[in-house]
């Protein structure tokens, strides 16, 4: 089969025996990513199953595998949008979850392609120097500076604020990276072109550069977006209000040892993924082009 | 107007485009890294702080609790580099020559994962590795005519679920960096292999190896920092932070449980610091072996 793998697409030079091995060859690997994903797809899969079916099933039993569909209900997500005090809970979290995804995404990519524009376009001083920073602050693990921001945090009286959250993650060094990446295949003449026409810094920096690197900013949208809507540690430590807790540490405040909440934690997990799996579907493409960047050249 | 002219100059603008990184760099990395440098060196009472020297570090190296928590991290990393990096390879290599079909359905289903965030996936995989015999990973080893275990009680056990989780989340993901890194690849080499009569097996050996080493070491680099870093994963399997005889400890876990749970944020800035050394050293042994320091001697 291997030997197939990278073979030439000119179709006229294969024999009869050739083709043959071609598409048994072909059957085996597409059936090969066919099982992969099915196998991937199981738990997610299952937990929808387990999502029309009562709570206290799955804290008795487990994830089960039976397909009833007799004993399947909709009585979870109908809870869920029955406006009772849970329901109000949840779309409070999911709200949240919202606002802090859009707010950090929209903040972060602005500022870090202007950094990232300044580091990259320009011959100064200290370009290099903040370069090799940027590259440093990636080689640290975030979990490090977790206690002392923790307490930075609470000093500057930014706990149990959404500010709290974003600020510490607002220069996010590999959506820099990214940007500078991308720009620094692109011509600096056309910066001379825009001062010729007498156009200030800034002005070149929003109007003519920015829709050149349109494609930089999608990627880094969805990738940011993942983050942002996914983020739990860090927002775990900084919420102490039970109405500012994101979707993540809402659902994580479900998770108590007696199971009596598994109805709204089952439904509003998977409820929880469809906002993120709607956007991947729509920018799919544009991931690969994000991971690339720091993948080839780093 | 003077200021507006220094404002606007070219000499100017790239420090102030670089503003934001510069601040951020400053208060939320420098500051925190060294508070816990800082912090590491002395017992935080709710009231006084004392300088303690290394008293902190002496005691962790007696600490019991602390050598299982790195033993757990140490083996979680090298099993997710193991598992994460020659299989994602493969399957990106497979995906890359034209015997698959339907990429993009594989490709979005590889990725599915990687959009649920960790409350969701560990609780899902927490339910499925139930120790009630209606579990799905039970009835799977009943079936095989096995008896049931109680999956989350026991070290090896355990282990097979938190990697079969991080499998799950990350294979995807890195299947897509080794995709792009073999979109790099000039394919006209594989071409004149093919005149050359080498096999699928030599073209791997020879060309893709070798070609796609830039993406190997980025993935192995990001794979060892978020096994060392590992903590959430832990967190959601086992409902908190406590798991039977501390299987699932982890480094963060610890710096977590004695910072947060046991407020004692100097112990576990001590616990912080020797993660960053592990880090550290790790990467540049990994660094050296793969010559990356040789190249840029050159």
């Amino acid at each position: 089969m291997s030997n197939n793998v990278q073979a030439s697409n000119s179709s006229e030079d294969f024999k009869g025996g050739m083709r043959v091995r071609r598409t048994i060859g072909s059957i085996i690997a597409t059936a090969f990513f066919a099982i992969l994903s099915l196998i991937i797809m199981f738990p997610v899969f299952s937990g929808l199953l387990a999502s029309f079916r009562p709570g206290r099933e799955l804290i008795r039993k487990g994830l089960s595998l039976n397909i009833d569909f007799s004993a399947m209900t909709l009585d979870n997500y109908l809870y869920l949008f029955s406006g009772n005090a849970d329901s109000k809970k949840y779309w409070m979290w999911f709200k949240n979850s919202l606002v802090l995804t859009i707010v950090s995404v929209v903040l972060t990519l602005i500022i870090c392609y202007f950094v990232a524009y300044g580091i990259t376009m320009y011959d100064f001083a200290l370009k290099n120097v903040l370069y090799f920073l940027v590259i440093a602050t990636m080689m640290v693990p975030f979990e490090i500076l977790l206690l002392p921001l923790y307490k930075e945090v609470i000093t500057l009286h930014l706990i149990d604020s959404m500010a709290g959250v974003i600020l510490p993650g607002l220069c996010g060094a590999s959506t820099i990276f990214f940007f500078h990446q991308y720009m620094q295949s692109l011509p600096k003449e056309l910066l001379d072109a825009g001062r010729i026409d007498g156009a200030n810094e800034y002005y070149i920096s929003v109007k003519i550069m920015m829709p050149i690197v349109k494609p930089a900013f999608s990627a880094m949208a969805i990738l940011s977006a993942m983050g942002a809507w996914n983020n739990m540690l860090w927002p775990l430590m900084v919420f102490r209000s039970a109405n500012k807790f994101t979707l993540t540490i809402g659902l994580n405040t479900l998770l108590t040892p007696y199971g009596n909440n598994y109805d709204m934690l089952i439904a509003g997990s998977m409820l929880a993924i469809l906002p993120i799996f709607i956007i991947f579907l729509i920018f799919q493409k544009y991931i690969i082009d994000g991971m690339t960047a720091g993948a080839v050249k780093g | 107007m003077k200021t507006k002219n220094f404002l606007y100059s070219q000499k100017t603008a790239p420090y102030i485009f670089a503003l934001p990184f510069i601040l951020s760099f400053l208060i939320f990395w420098v500051y925190p890294l060294v508070s816990a440098f800082i912090m590491s060196f002395q017992d935080i009472g709710a009231i006084t702080v004392d300088w303690v020297g290394f008293k902190n570090y002496g005691k962790l190296l007696k600490d019991k609790v602390f050598h299982t928590a790195m033993i757990n991290s140490f083996e979680y990393m090298v099993f997710t580099c193991a598992l994460l990096i020659p299989f994602p390879m493969l399957y990106a290599v497979l995906m890359d020559g034209n015997l698959v079909k339907a990429k993009g359905v594989w490709k979005a289903l590889l990725y599915l994962p990687a959009l649920t965030s960790v409350v969701i996936s560990g609780t899902l995989f927490r339910l499925m590795f139930s120790e009630y015999k209606t579990g799905q990973m039970n009835v799977l080893l009943t079936m095989l005519g096995l008896p049931a275990i109680k999956w989350l009680k026991t070290k090896w056990t355990s282990e097979i679920a938190l990697l079969m989780l991080c499998c799950w989340r990350w294979t995807g993901v890195n299947t897509l960096y080794f995709m792009s890194g073999l979109k790099s690849i000039d394919k006209s080499l594989y071409e004149s292999a093919d005149i050359d009569g080498a096999t699928g097996w030599q073209k791997f050996k020879y060309i893709t190896i070798p070609l796609i080493k830039p993406t190997t070491i980025y993935v192995l680099t990001i794979s060892i920092y978020a096994g060392l870093a590992m903590f959430l994963e832990s967190f959601m399997l086992w409902a908190g932070n406590d798991s039977p005889k501390n299987i699932g400890l982890t480094i963060v876990g610890y710096l977590y449980k004695r910072g947060i749970q046991k407020d004692d944020m100097g112990y576990a800035c001590t616990v912080g610091v020797v993660l960053l050394l592990i880090a550290l050293v790790i990467n540049f042994i990994q660094l050296w072996l793969n010559g990356s320091f040789k190249k840029e001697e050159r």
